[in-house]
């Protein structure tokens, strides 16, 4: 069986956003990673893989992106990852990210795709079941465990105030959330080593109309400063008659 | 047409839906044309007429045994069917975990723009601009929509509840449904317990708490206010708390009424998850952490002594 596990190349969760010109997120000085979600999905990916007993034999990454991605791919590779794809195009917007990874994995015959349920930086909450839907696969989404049960797949989906434990037949899409995979795996030298002679075929991108575009950015609005009380008493008191809000 | 995906909980409407149903019809209102409510599973007519009273004029009730289950696949394609019958173009969803499953498969159907955890209506609906939040709360976006189908996923919380009563029709729908390709094998769920992503008021407790020993005090808040109990990441990932309650980026997102930091610094990444609170308290013994900056409220001092005196100060004001 094989596991494909989608990344999304995201700026470190605690860059300072800025933009340019309105509507552009400015990259400089900008460190990139794996997007957190991702990077648990990759752990989990690696870890069903070799408690299988050989039955996963390949965990596949893909990325949508344009050269400077490839360092995080490589990272992924290192990681664990056996080899990668890149599809060769600048993410424009979530239909377009998907349709490229449907057409460059729909006759790879992966048996469980891995998607984050968001990327850190545009929050789309999208490709997961985009792809599934152009793949016309199954996808359970709210995934916070995945164990492999014969040929089917036992899932934990998180529901409100629980979780439900389901079987689920291969092909399928996991969008997965907390709980996947606790600590994320880091590369070691010798991951490292080998990543530099794994397989990351850059594909070319196809061509696909954009449904949606950013055209401006925007700052939050600067909070007027802390009102600081000395006493329990004061804060209810001003909770209850200034904020009416308990 | 609009199309609004309710939620029920057995049976039972919650805000949640209401909210739903508040914003679609005034988003129909601004798009000059209808909102249609749909509701999947067994809810009684009487409880599907309650969304008359947001404005809903047209409820669509589609009920199988087979929805028990919730399978992505026949669920997207059971409402891509009904937009399909009413002419929907616009699909509104909850921000939530059913919503988020299900919206990005409309948009993929349907060759459509998906714009995720929206608060407000539209700046503007030709053409069709929308604004967002993107890396996780520190920005917002403004989008533009230029597929012809449209599918928003609504911040719980966040455009609030709107009454405005309206004759309701309900209709029920005959729709094949196909049997779940998955099975449900086990299912646990807390009743009774105020939930977080329902709470409009939250009381979250930090690594400043110490020890997992040290919880009553703050559930007793939570209890006094009615509140829910969430806590920050190194605390679930020692496993003082649950999963279920880590708020931030990485955890739940929230945007309750008041939200109560107790013993939490305040790092980027858990406000990522509570920045859209409407009201944020703080009590933090150190005057310089970061979680005063977003706080409108705050008292520089010990949480272990000032969480007795808070649920006193509550119950005297509910008493
Ligand atoms: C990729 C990534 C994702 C992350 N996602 C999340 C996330 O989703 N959610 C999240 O919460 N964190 C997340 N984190 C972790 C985050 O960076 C912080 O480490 C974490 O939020 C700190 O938790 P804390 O505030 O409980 O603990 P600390 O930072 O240790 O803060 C404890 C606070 O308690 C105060 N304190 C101590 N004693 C007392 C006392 N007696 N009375 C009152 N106050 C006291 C201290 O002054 C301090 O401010 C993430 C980190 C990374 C790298
Ligand atoms: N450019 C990309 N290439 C590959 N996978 C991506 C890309 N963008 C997003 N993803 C995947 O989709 C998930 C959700 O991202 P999004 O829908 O953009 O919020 C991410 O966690 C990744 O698994």
């Amino acid at each position: 069986m094989k596991i494909l596990v989608c990344i999304s190349h995201v700026p470190d969760t605690t860059t300072k956003i800025k933009f340019v010109g309105g509507n552009q997120f400015d990259k400089t000085g900008v460190q990139w990673i794996i997007n957190p979600w991702d990077e648990l999905a990759l752990t989990r990916a690696l870890e069903l893989k070799e408690s299988s007993a050989g039955k996963i034999d390949n965990v596949t990454v893909v990325n949508v992106g344009q050269a400077e991605t490839e360092p995080t791919i490589r990272k992924a590779l290192a990681i664990g990852a056996d080899n990668a794809i890149r599809v060769n195009s600048l993410p424009k917007d979530a239909y377009g990210v998907a349709y490229q990874i449907a057409e460059a994995v729909k006759d790879k015959g992966f048996d469980l795709i891995f998607a984050g349920i968001e990327s850190s930086d545009f929050n789309g909450v999208s490709i997961g079941g985009m792809l599934a839907e152009l793949l016309d696969m199954q996808s359970v989404s709210a995934v916070s465990g995945v164990e492999l049960d014969g040929d089917k797949f036992k899932i934990k989906r998180d529901i409100d105030g629980g979780y439900e434990l389901l079987s689920v037949a291969a092909p399928l899409v996991a969008i997965v959330q907390k709980g996947i995979a606790i600590v994320p795996r880091i590369p070691n030298m010798r991951g490292i080593m080998t990543a530099k002679t794994k397989p990351l075929a850059a594909v070319e991108g196809v061509a696909v109309d954009c449904v949606s575009e950013i055209i401006a950015y925007e700052m939050p609005k600067p909070k007027p400063p802390v009102k600081l009380v000395q006493s329990a008493g004061e804060l209810i008191n001003l909770l209850h008659n200034e904020a009416k809000a308990i | 047409m609009v199309l609004i995906y309710t939620q029920n909980w057995d049976g039972k409407f919650k805000k949640l839906s209401y909210e739903l149903v508040s914003y679609g019809v005034a988003l129909a209102k601004q798009l000059s044309t209808e909102a249609v409510a749909l509701s999947v599973g067994n809810v009684s007519q009487d409880e599907l007429k309650t969304l008359g009273k947001y404005g809903a004029a047209k409820v669509v009730s589609v009920n199988d045994s087979k929805l028990d289950v919730f399978d992505n696949k026949i669920y997207s394609k059971l409402i891509s069917q009904v937009a399909e019958n009413f002419g929907a173009k616009v699909f509104v969803f909850a921000h939530n975990n059913e919503g988020k499953a299900l919206a990005p498969r409309l948009a993929g159907k349907f060759k459509a723009a998906v714009v995720s955890g929206v608060s407000h209506l539209p700046k503007s609906v030709v053409p069709f601009i929308i604004s967002k939040p993107v890396f996780t709360g520190k920005a917002y976006a403004d989008i533009k929509i230029n597929s012809e189908v449209k599918v928003l996923t609504l911040f719980q919380n966040s455009y609030g509840v709107h009454e405005n009563s309206v004759q309701t029709t309900v209709e029920e729908l005959n729709i094949e449904i196909a049997t779940p390709s998955i099975k449900i094998i086990d299912k646990q769920r807390a009743t009774g317990k105020v939930l977080l992503t329902d709470a409009e008021i939250v009381v979250s407790g930090g690594r400043g708490m110490k020890s997992p020993d040290n919880w009553a005090p703050l559930e007793q808040l939570a209890e006094v206010l009615g509140a829910a109990t969430a806590c920050s990441r190194p605390v679930s990932d020692e496993g003082w708390r649950p999963h279920a309650e880590h708020v931030g980026q990485t955890g739940k997102i929230i945007a309750p009424n008041v939200y109560f930091a107790l013993g939490i610094s305040g790092a980027i990444q858990h406000l990522g998850g509570v920045s859209n609170s409407k009201c944020i308290v703080a009590i933090n013994s150190d005057k310089e952490a970061p979680i005063f900056e977003a706080a409108d409220y705050g008292i520089i001092g010990d949480v272990h002594k000032i969480l007795p005196e808070l649920i006193e100060e509550v119950k005297k004001l509910r008493a």
